[in-house]
């Protein structure tokens, strides 16, 4: 297994993403360029991942100018085949713009950006803490989805306290029914807010990150 | 003919408006009265070249259902001037 990491204009956390990957987890990494179109060297047994950033400078809506370059045309053929696709933050934002992902990320309900820890569990029970950083990563979406995100088993992590608890005070933007990360129906493309690849290196205090790489994207692969 | 057509976005109004309720408390400390709500979308305008006012509407239409507005945050009003 590889992953291909998409630099749109503007990606923050590729380099990141890259180094995470690489050098935390010992995993084969590519870089990929949004004007690109070719992924023929990736399989379904292979993960994209678009990362944090401003892509296009967030013009328009975050994520909505993204959506339309080369490279995620083959991305979403890509997550259509049934490859994985992983959206941080804005690559979170991107994949809801295309579609991929149902509802949409609004302006942080309290007006201001969020950068610190947070807790998120997921629906094994098991608690992380990883970062946030963002202005525009309310999720939301309407009843009905939100309903059928829920009982499909869609929402990956909720924003909590330590007790695992879904609190005001713990969803750090006001997301509604406190969902920091959701996947789509087939279970091949997940996108979340909070940054697991902030959070790898032991030499940084937290390695809660690789856990949910690993749990996610790479459940039958060894980790080193 | 080349037609001017403005697009106005707003935000749902089910959905809560930061950005409005910002500038809401900054109307509050200017101490103007009165005002009850804030809300805040964005204005586009295209040159469209069309064959009729209809066409021209049409085509700045389909740009707002499919890049300039998303239906899951936000509704839009066409008109041709």
């Amino acid at each position: 297994m590889k992953f291909g990491v998409v630099v749109f204009p503007g990606s923050n956390c590729d380099r990141d993403m890259y180094d995470a990957l690489k050098h935390d987890m010992g995993q084969e990494v590519e870089m990929l360029w949004h004007k690109d179109k070719d992924l023929s060297h990736f399989t379904t047994d292979d993960c994209i991942i678009l990362p944090g950033g401003f892509s296009y400078g967030d013009y328009l809506r975050c994520g909505a100018i993204a959506r339309f370059s080369p490279m995620m045309q083959s991305v979403i053929e890509f997550a259509n085949a049934g490859g994985k696709v992983f959206g941080v933050c804005n690559g979170f934002q991107i994949l809801c713009e295309s579609h991929l992902l149902p509802g949409a990320l609004l302006r942080n309900g309290h007006q201001q950006f969020v950068c610190k820890n947070v807790l998120i569990q997921n629906p094994a029970g098991e608690i992380f803490k990883v970062p946030v950083a963002h202005g525009e990563g309310r999720y939301y979406a309407d009843e009905k989805t939100l309903d059928s995100l829920e009982a499909n088993g869609q929402v990956i992590f909720y924003y909590c306290d330590e007790k695992g608890k879904r609190t005001a005070d713990a969803n750090p933007n006001g997301a509604t029914r406190h969902i920091a990360g959701i996947c789509n129906a087939n279970r091949n493309v997940f996108g979340m807010m909070p940054h697991p690849e902030r959070a790898t290196s032991s030499v940084l205090g937290n390695t809660d990150g690789r856990a949910i790489i690993r749990e996610l994207l790479m459940s039958t692969q060894l980790v080193s | 003919m080349t037609y001017t057509v403005e697009i106005k976005v707003m935000p749902l109004k089910e959905l809560l408006d930061p950005q409005g309720k910002a500038v809401m408390g900054g109307l509050a400390n200017l101490g103007l009265g009165g005002v009850e709500d804030v809300r805040i979308g964005k204005n586009i305008t295209l040159q469209v070249n069309a064959g009729s006012p209809e066409q021209a509407k049409q085509i700045a239409e389909e740009a707002s259902r499919k890049l300039l507005t998303n239906p899951v945050m936000e509704y839009f009003e066409v008109s041709v001037n």
